[in-house]
C-alpha cells in the first residue's frame, strides 16, 4: 500500500506549477478566454518542451498535470490530446488532436459506438465521411481531428486534418475549452481503428479523459478554495477578517473535506486507469461522481465567500466555475454515472 | 502510488483471512448482525484477539505488542469489518491511554499498562469533559491538589463511556488554580478501584448505558501515577485526542462499509431496488463511502512516512459521522411503519433502530462537528481562530 506519488512526479508537479504561475496568471487567462482564437498557440511547443507530450509519460504523469493545467485554467487543446485522441491512436499525436464522437444520434461516448448517423464509405480504399458530429471539443484549435463513423463493417475511427470550411464554432459558457460542430460532406480520411472495434477504442477514451478532468476538477477545486481561503484571512468585516466568523469558515472547512475526498477518488481512478485495475471503470465513474460535483461546490463557495467581487466578470472566478460545470456534465450526468454505481451494487 | 498489496502485507492479509474463519463461529455469516456492547462477546474475543497477536499489532513487541507496520493494521480493520467480527473491548486503552502512555508515559507505567490494554485485562475510560465543560477542554475545573506523596482530587467528570467497567482512567484535571487556559494542568491515570471514585451510568437514547458521571471526592492518587509532569496535562492531552481521530478513520470506515452492504440488503428486503430515487441514494453513499476509503489510504502513507497521525484525521471523522448519520437514518426510513419495530418482529431484531439512534451521538463525540470544522479551518486551512 503506498498513496503517493513519486518523488519525480512531484517534481514534475512543481515544475508545472512553476511554468503556469509565471505564464498564465489569472488576467492573462481571462484575457486569452475572451480572444478570438481562445489560446496562445505558442503554448503547444513549451508544453514540448516541459515534457507535458513525452510518449513515456504514464496516466499518473498526466494526472498530476491534468491537476495543475487545472489549477491554472490553462486554455488549450492538451486535454483534448492527451485524453481523448491519444487513447485512440494508442500514441500521444504531436499536433493538436481532438476527437468527434457525438451527434444527434450519439451524445455519450458509449452511445457513439453503435450510432448510424454520421457513415464512412470505401471507394477503392480511399475512406470518405458524411454527417455532421456535435460538441467537439477544441475542434477550431486542433490540427487534426479523429472521426467516429459507421461503416458496413461497424463503428471504425478516422482521421482527418481540421477542414476550417467544415467547422462550425457554437456559443458556450466555458470560454476556454470551446466546442463546435464538424460537418462532414464526403471528405477523405485515413482509417485508424477498424470498422467493428471502436467499441473497445471509446472505452479506454471514456476512462483516460473522465479520470483526467476528475484530476482537473481537483486542481480546480484547490483554486478556488486558495482564493477563497486568502480572501477570507484579509478582508475585514466589524474589525476582523471574515475568516474567523464560523459562518464563511465552516462553509470553507466543507469545501477542504470534500476536496480531500475527491483528490483521493481521483488519484486512485487515475492508478486503476494506468494499471489496468480490475475495478477500473467503477473507479472512474465514483470519482467523476465526487470530482467535479465537488469543483462546482468549491466555486460557489467561493463566490459566496469573495462577495460582490466573485460575481464580476472581471474576477477570474467565473472562468473556473464554468470550467467545473463543463467537467460536470462530460459524457453522463451525476444521475446516469449514479445509476450505474447503483447498477453494480443492486442488481444480480 | 500501488494500492496492491506487498508481498508481505499479501502473506499477513491472508493469514488473517484463515484466523478469522478458523476462530469464528461455524455459523457467523449467517447469524443477524449485533449491535450494543456485546460485553462478554468482546471481552472473549478480545482474550483471542491478544493470544493470536492481533492486538496491539503497530505496538512494540516490549509491551506486548506485534511491532507490525501500521499497513498490517490497516489491513486488520478492513478484514474484521469485512466478517463483522466483534470489536475488541478496550477501545479507550487501544486509541487514545494507550498511544498516549506509549508517548509521555514512564517505563513503569507502560510495564504496567500497555500489555494489559492489549489483552483487555485493563479496561480504560476517559475523564476529559465536565458539567461546565465539553469543546471548551482548557475550563476543567476538576482540582488536584499535591499533599505530601500524592495529589488529593476533586470534581466532576461526564460523558465518560466504559467508566462502569473501566480499571482506570486518563483524567485531565486542573491542579495550578492561579494559572489559566493551557498551563496548569495535570494528566494522570486514575484507580477506578481508588476510594472517592464513584460511577453513576446513564442511559443514552438507545436505552444503553454506554456513558456515565465519575464523582471524584478527595481520591488520593499516588504521584507515580502522573503522566508527563505536573502542569503538562493540556499537551498530554492533546496528543490523547490526536490519536482518538488519528487512528479512528480506519475502523470507523470498515464500520460503514460493513453498513453499507446492510443497507442493500435492506432495500432488496423491503422490496426498494428498483426505485430510481432510493438507487441514486445507495450509489451517493457509496461514494462517500469510497471517498473515505481512499482518503484513509492517503492518510496511511502519510502516517508510515511521518510515524505520527495529522490533523487530518479531522476530516475523516467528520465527514464519517455525518455519512454514518445519512446512511441509518435513510436505512431506517426504507422499513416505514415498520421502523417503530425495534424488537423480534423487525429486520436483525432492531439493528437499524439502535444505529440510527447511536449515530446522533457520532456528530458530539470525539470532537463536535462545529470542533472538527475549527480544526480545519484553522489548522489545515490556516484561517484566523474564530476565538
Amino acid at each position: 500500500m503506498d498513496f503517493a506519488f513519486s518523488e519525480e512526479q512531484e517534481m514534475l508537479r512543481t515544475a508545472a506549477r512553476s511554468w503556469l504561475k509565471a505564464q498564465y496568471p489569472p488576467d492573462r487567462a481571462a484575457g486569452l478566454a475572451d480572444s478570438e482564437q481562445g489560446w496562445d498557440p505558442q503554448s503547444w511547443r513549451e508544453l514540448e518542451r516541459l515534457g507535458w507530450l513525452d510518449p513515456d509519460l504514464s496516466m499518473l504523469e498526466y494526472a498530476v498535470l491534468a491537476e495543475e493545467a487545472g489549477y491554472a485554467l490553462y486554455p488549450g487543446p492538451w486535454w483534448s490530446t492527451v485524453g481523448l485522441a491519444g487513447p485512440v491512436l494508442g500514441r500521444l499525436p504531436s499536433t493538436p488532436t481532438t476527437l468527434a464522437w457525438a451527434d444527434s444520434a450519439a451524445a455519450d461516448l458509449r452511445s457513439a459506438a453503435i450510432s448510424t448517423e454520421t457513415t464512412a464509405t470505401d471507394s477503392g480504399g480511399t475512406w470518405t465521411l458524411s454527417g455532421t458530429k456535435l460538441l467537439v471539443p477544441d475542434l477550431a484549435i486542433s490540427e487534426s481531428v479523429l472521426v467516429v463513423a459507421a461503416a458496413e463493417g461497424g463503428t471504425g475511427i478516422w482521421r482527418l486534418d481540421v477542414p476550417t470550411d467544415a467547422v462550425l464554432p457554437v456559443s458556450t459558457m466555458d470560454k476556454t475549452r470551446r466546442l463546435a460542430e464538424l460537418r462532414l460532406d464526403s471528405a477523405a480520411a485515413e482509417l485508424i481503428v477498424e470498422p467493428g472495434a471502436a467499441g473497445n477504442a471509446l472505452a479506454t477514451v471514456r476512462r483516460r479523459s473522465v479520470a483526467l478532468l476528475s484530476c482537473e476538477a481537483v486542481g480546480i477545486a484547490q483554486w478556488a478554495l486558495d482564493t477563497s481561503s486568502t480572501h477570507a484571512k484579509e478582508r475585514l468585516q466589524f474589525g476582523r477578517p471574515i475568516g474567523s466568523y464560523q459562518g464563511v469558515s465552516h462553509q470553507v472547512a466543507d469545501v477542504y473535506t470534500s476536496l480531500q475526498l475527491s483528490r483521493s477518488l481521483a488519484y486512485r481512478a487515475a492508478w486503476a486507469v494506468d494499471t489496468g485495475a480490475e475495478d477500473v471503470e467503477e473507479a472512474v465513474t465514483v470519482a467523476a461522481v465526487a470530482a467535479g460535483p465537488c469543483a462546482v461546490q468549491a466555486c460557489e463557495s467561493a463566490m459566496q465567500v469573495l462577495g460582490g467581487i466573485g460575481f464580476t466578470w472581471d474576477h477570474p472566478l467565473h472562468r473556473f466555475y464554468k470550467r467545473a460545470q463543463w467537467i460536470t456534465g462530460f459524457d453522463g450526468t451525476g444521475q446516469s454515472r449514479r445509476a450505474e454505481i447503483a447498477a453494480a451494487l443492486l442488481d444480480p | 502510488m500501488d494500492f496492491r498489496d506487498t508481498i508481505d502485507e499479501a502473506e499477513f492479509r491472508a493469514g488473517l483471512r484463515r484466523w478469522l474463519a478458523d476462530t469464528l463461529p461455524a455459523d457467523w455469516a449467517q447469524r443477524p448482525p449485533t449491535f450494543g456492547q456485546q460485553l462478554e462477546e468482546r471481552r472473549a474475543w478480545t482474550r483471542k484477539l491478544f493470544e493470536a497477536g492481533y492486538a496491539g499489532l503497530t505496538w512494540p513487541n516490549e509491551y506486548g505488542g506485534a511491532g507490525r507496520p501500521y499497513s498490517h493494521q490497516a489491513i486488520f480493520l478492513e478484514e474484521a469489518g469485512r466478517v463483522e467480527a466483534p470489536e475488541h473491548i478496550g477501545v479507550i486503552g487501544l486509541g487514545m491511554a494507550g498511544p498516549t502512555i506509549r508517548i509521555h508515559g514512564t517505563e513503569a507505567q507502560k510495564k504496567q499498562h500497555l500489555s494489559a490494554i492489549l489483552s483487555g485485562d485493563t479496561i480504560f475510560c476517559q475523564g476529559f469533559s465536565e458539567p461546565g465543560t465539553g469543546s471548551d477542554l482548557a475550563s476543567v475545573s476538576t482540582r488536584a491538589e499535591l499533599d505530601g506523596d500524592s495529589y488529593v482530587v476533586n470534581g466532576q467528570k461526564v460523558w465518560s463511556s466504559w467508566a462502569h467497567i473501566a480499571d482506570y482512567c486518563i483524567l485531565l484535571t486542573r491542579s495550578d488554580p492561579a494559572e489559566r487556559g493551557h498551563r496548569g494542568m495535570t494528566y494522570f491515570l486514575l484507580d477506578m478501584r481508588t476510594p472517592g471514585v464513584e460511577v453513576r451510568p446513564l442511559r443514552q437514547i438507545t436505552g444503553d448505558p454506554e456513558f456515565n458521571e465519575i464523582f471524584l471526592s478527595d481520591v488520593r492518587v499516588p504521584i507515580e501515577d502522573v503522566v508527563d509532569v505536573p502542569g503538562n496535562g493540556w499537551n498530554v492531552a492533546m496528543t490523547t485526542l490526536l490519536n482518538e481521530r488519528g487512528t479512528l478513520g480506519y475502523a470507523l470506515t470498515s464500520q460503514l462499509e460493513g453498513s453499507l452492504r446492510r443497507l442493500v440488503q435492506t432495500v432488496k428486503a423491503v422490496g426498494a431496488a428498483d426505485d430510481p430515487v432510493v438507487r441514486d441514494t445507495v450509489a451517493s453513499l457509496y461514494v462517500e463511502l469510497e471517498g473515505l476509503r481512499y482518503t484513509n489510504f492517503r492518510s496511511l502513507t502519510t502516517l508510515m512516512k511521518t510515524g505520527a497521525p495529522g490533523p487530518e484525521g479531522s476530516v475523516s471523522k467528520l465527514c464519517w459521522s455525518e455519512t454514518n448519520q445519512r446512511l441509518t437514518s435513510f436505512a431506517l426510513e426504507l422499513l416505514g411503519t415498520e421502523a417503530q419495530l425495534d424488537g423480534d418482529g423487525s429486520l436483525w431484531a432492531g439493528f437499524w433502530q439502535f444505529q440510527q439512534l447511536r449515530s446522533r451521538g457520532n456528530t458530539i463525540e470525539a470532537g463536535t462537528s462545529e470542533v472538527l470544522r475549527n480544526i480545519i479551518a484553522e489548522r489545515l486551512v490556516g484561517l484566523p481562530r474564530s476565538r
